[in-house]
C-alpha cells in the first residue's frame, strides 16, 4: 500500500490537564471519505483542530502527504491545501457571500477565483443566487454550505468537515452529503468526516473510525461499522436516521 | 409585537410601573449622590446639608422621561428599525446620496467662508484633525475589530517626534512629517507584541495602561522632553519653503499679497484636509488588498481567519503600525499648528473622544466617523454657552443616539468586493 494521505499517530491532546485525546491512530487515503463518529464530547472536533494545530497535538505525530505537520502553525497548514468547515460553521457574518468565498481563496491564486466561485455555485446553487448577502442573514443550512464552500475555494487536497449537518432540515443535510459524495467521486477530493448522525456518515464513507472519550474503540470499512453490534446499540438505534 | 393589538390602558400601566422602577433607581443612585451634601460648616466642620428639592426635580425627570419613551416607542430597546420607514423615505435617500459630496464641498470651501473668521477656521482644523484620528483608530477598532484605549499614546509620540525633530535637527516640517509617522508606526508594534494573544476587554486594559505610560513618560522624563512644563517654540510649516512672515522672501511677498497672519492658519487647514484625505484614501484601498480584508475578517473571526491561512499575527501588528501611523501624523501636524505641546494635551480624554467618534459613527464607516466627529466637536462649541452643563447635555446627547441607533450611525457595512457584472446564477437544481 502506498502511504496515507494524512497519517495520526499516537495523537494526545490537552485542555490545560484535562486529556481530551489519549493516543489517537487514524489514517486518511487519498481519495478516500473517512469518517469519525462519536458521542457528544468524545474528542471529534478537537482531533480535527489538532491537524490545524489547535490544540497542538502534546504527543504523536500527524504527517500530510509524508510530510510531518505536528508543529506547523496554524496559518501555514491551508497553505498545505489542507481546508476545513469547522464546528459551527464560523463564516464571517457581516460580510457578504461573495467576500466569504474570497477569504476562502486567501491561499490560491488570484486567476482562479472565478472558475472557482463558479464552481461552488454549481455544486450549491443557492450561494450563487445570494453572492451579495450578508453571511449572517443566510440560514443555517445554507451557512454550512457557505463554509464548505469557502473551505473549497482553496482547491483542498484534503477537506475537514465537522459536522456538517448538525442543526440543519434533513433535505438541506441530503442536499450537502449529496455534494460531498460528488466531490469526492469527481474531483477525488479526499474528506474527512466528523459526524454524530452516524448512519447517513457511514453510508457515504468508505471507511470509518469511531471514537469514544479520545480513544478511537472501532474502525472499518463503512458497511462494517454500519452492521457492527456495537455501532447500532450505541449510534444507530433510536439515534437519528 | 401583539401588544400593539392591546388596547391602550394596559400600555400606559405598563409605561407607569416602568416609570417608577427607572425612579426608584434614580432615587437609589441619586438620593446620596445629590440628596445629602457635606460642606464646611462655621468653625471648620462638617456640616450635612439637604437639598431634597434637587433630588426630587431628578427623580421626577427621570420619570417622566422614562414614561415618555414608553409611551412613544413602547417597551424594549429603540432600534433603529422602528425608524424604518422614516430612514428609507425618498428624502432620506437623497439626503445619503447627497452627504458625501456635500460634506466635501463644504471642506474645500470652508477656509473661503470663514476667512474672517479665526475661531471658526481654527475649529475646521481641529474638527479635521479629530477626523483624521477617527479614521486612524477606525483601521485598529473599526476593521480589525481590536479595542484600542490608548490611541492617544501614538498622537503623542508623533507630536513629540516632531517637535524634537524640528527644534534639535532643525529639519522641515515635510521631512519629520512621515518620520513622525514611522516612529508612531514602530511604536504601534511595540505595542501590539505583547497584546497579541488579548481580545476586547482585556485588550483594552493593556492599551489604556500603554497610553498612561507614554503620557507619565513624557511627564517625567525632564531632560528629553522638558516634562510637564513641554515643548514650546515649535517651528511653523513653511509654504513649501516660504515662510508665513512679513519678510521679504515670506509667503505673502512671494505671491504679492498683503500679509495676514490668517495665510498660515488657512495653510494649515487644506495640510489637514489633504492628510486626512490620505487617510481615507488609504484605508478605503486597503481595504480592497489582502491586508485590509483580512483585518475585516480578523474581526468577524480570528480563528477561522487562521484556518483560512491568513497570518493573524501580521494582520494585528499590520493593523496596530498603520492606525499609529497616522496618529503619529496628526500628532505632528498638532505639534506645528499648536507651536507648543505638553503631556496635558495627550490625556485618556482623547482617547475616550476618538473612540466615542468612531463608535458613534458605525466602526468602520468612513463617512460615518467624519459626520460623528463633525457633531462632536461642533457639539462641543454649541454647547459651550451652558458651561458646566455641557458634558451633562453631551452625554445625554450621545446616549440618546446610541439608543436610537445602537450601532452607530453608519452601520451597514459597505462589501469590498463586487461582480463587475451582476448575472444571476442560471440551472437552480
Ligand atoms: N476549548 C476547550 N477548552 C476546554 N475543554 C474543551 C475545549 N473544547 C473541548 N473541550 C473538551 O474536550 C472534550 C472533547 O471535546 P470535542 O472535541 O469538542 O468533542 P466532540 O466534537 O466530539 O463533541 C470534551 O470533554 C470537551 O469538554
Ligand atoms: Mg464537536
Amino acid at each position: 500500500m502506498t502511504e496515507p494521505l494524512l497519517a495520526i499517530r499516537g495523537v494526545k491532546a490537552f485542555y490545560g490537564n484535562i486529556m481530551a485525546l489519549k493516543g489517537v491512530d487514524l489514517d486518511v487515503n487519498d481519495g478516500e471519505i473517512v469518517t469519525l463518529i462519536g458521542a457528544n464530547g468524545a474528542g471529534k472536533s478537537t482531533l480535527m483542530m489538532t491537524v490545524f494545530g489547535n490544540p497542538r497535538a502534546r504527543e504523536g505525530s500527524i504527517t500530510f502527504q509524508g510530510g510531518d505537520i505536528t508543529n506547523v502553525p496554524t496559518h501555514e497548514i491551508a497553505h498545505l491545501r489542507i481546508a476545513q468547515a469547522p464546528e459551527g460553521r464560523r463564516i464571517f457574518p457581516r460580510m457578504t457571500v461573495l467576500e466569504n468565498l474570497q477569504m476562502g481563496a486567501t491561499v490560491s491564486e488570484p486567476g482562479h477565483f472565478e472558475a472557482d466561485m463558479k464552481r461552488v455555485c454549481t455544486l450549491f446553487p443557492v450561494l450563487g443566487e445570494r453572492l451579495h448577502q450578508r453571511g449572517g442573514t443566510l440560514s443555517g443550512g445554507e451557512q454550512q454550505m457557505l463554509a464548505i464552500s469557502r473551505a473549497l475555494m482553496s482547491r483542498p487536497r484534503l477537506l475537514l468537515l465537522d459536522e456538517p449537518s448538525l442543526g440543519i432540515a434533513p433535505m438541506l443535510a441530503k442536499q450537502i452529503f449529496r455534494a460531498i459524495r460528488e466531490l469526492n467521486e469527481r474531483d477525488k477530493l479526499t474528506v474527512f468526516l466528523v459526524e454524530q448522525n452516524a448512519f447517513h456518515a457511514l453510508k457515504l464513507a468508505h471507511r470509518g473510525y469511531v471514537i469514544v472519550n479520545g480513544l478511537i474503540t472501532l474502525s472499518g470499512s463503512g458497511r462494517e461499522l454500519l452492521e457492527s453490534p456495537e455501532v447500532r446499540a450505541a449510534y444507530l438505534e433510536g439515534g437519528r436516521h | 409585537m401583539n401588544t400593539q393589538a392591546a388596547t391602550r390602558k394596559p400600555l400606559l400601566a405598563t409605561a407607569l410601573k416602568d416609570a417608577t422602577l427607572a425612579a426608584l433607581v434614580a432615587f437609589g443612585l441619586f438620593g446620596l449622590l445629590i440628596g445629602l451634601r457635606t460642606g464646611l460648616g462655621p468653625n471648620a466642620a462638617l456640616v450635612l446639608t439637604t437639598r431634597f428639592e434637587e433630588l426630587a426635580i431628578v427623580v421626577a425627570v427621570v420619570f417622566a422621561g422614562s414614561l415618555l419613551r414608553s409611551l412613544l416607542f413602547g417597551r424594549g430597546p429603540l432600534m433603529a428599525g422602528r425608524f424604518k420607514p422614516l430612514l428609507e423615505s425618498r428624502a432620506a435617500r437623497i439626503i445619503r446620496r447627497l452627504a458625501v459630496p456635500a460634506l466635501f464641498a463644504l471642506a474645500i470651501c470652508w477656509p473661503l467662508l470663514t476667512y474672517h473668521n479665526r475661531y471658526l477656521l481654527d475649529l475646521g482644523i481641529l474638527v479635521l484633525t479629530y477626523v483624521m484620528l477617527g479614521w486612524g483608530l477606525n483601521i485598529v477598532v473599526g476593521l480589525a475589530g481590536l479595542l484600542d484605549l490608548g490611541y492617544v499614546a501614538f498622537y503623542a509620540v508623533g507630536a513629540y517626534s516632531y517637535a524634537l525633530l524640528a527644534q534639535n535637527f532643525e529639519l522641515s516640517f515635510w521631512i519629520c512629517l512621515p518620520v513622525a509617522g514611522i516612529l508612531a508606526a514602530f511604536w504601534g508594534v511595540l505595542l501590539g507584541f505583547p497584546v497579541l494573544r488579548l481580545r476586547g476587554d482585556y485588550l483594552a486594559i493593556v492599551t489604556l495602561a500603554f497610553g498612561e505610560i507614554i503620557r507619565l513618560v513624557l511627564t517625567n522624563w525632564q531632560s528629553f522632553t522638558g516634562g510637564p512644563n513641554g515643548i514650546g517654540n515649535i517651528p511653523r510649516p513653511s509654504f513649501f519653503g516660504l515662510p508665513f512672515n512679513e519678510e521679504e522672501d515670506g509667503f505673502a511677498a512671494f505671491f504679492g499679497l498683503e500679509f495676514s497672519s490668517i495665510h498660515r492658519i488657512v495653510f494649515l487647514f487644506y495640510v489637514i484636509l489633504a492628510l486626512a484625505l490620505i487617510t481615507n484614501w488609504v484605508t478605503l484601498r486597503l481595504r480592497r488588498l489582502p491586508v485590509g480584508r483580512a483585518w475585516e475578517a480578523m474581526r468577524e473571526d480570528e480563528i477561522a481567519c487562521r484556518a483560512l491561512g491568513i497570518n493573524t499575527t501580521n494582520t494585528k501588528l499590520t493593523a496596530f503600525a498603520m492606525g499609529a501611523m497616522f496618529a503619529g501624523i496628526a500628532g505632528s501636524f498638532f505639534a506645528t499648528r499648536q507651536g507648543f505641546i505638553s503631556p496635558e494635551s495627550f490625556t485618556f480624554n482623547e482617547s475616550a473622544l476618538v473612540l466615542a467618534i468612531v463608535v458613534l459613527g458605525g466602526m468602520g464607516s468612513q463617512v460615518g466617523i467624519a459626520i460623528a466627529a463633525l457633531a462632536m466637536l461642533g457639539g462641543f462649541e454649541l454647547f459651550r454657552g451652558l458651561d458646566q452643563y455641557r458634558m451633562l447635555v453631551f452625554g445625554a446627547a450621545m446616549v440618546v443616539i446610541m439608543l436610537w441607533r445602537p450601532r452607530g450611525l453608519v452601520s451597514t457595512r459597505e462589501p469590498s468586493l463586487h461582480l463587475p457584472k451582476p448575472e444571476p446564477s442560471k440551472g437552480a437544481a
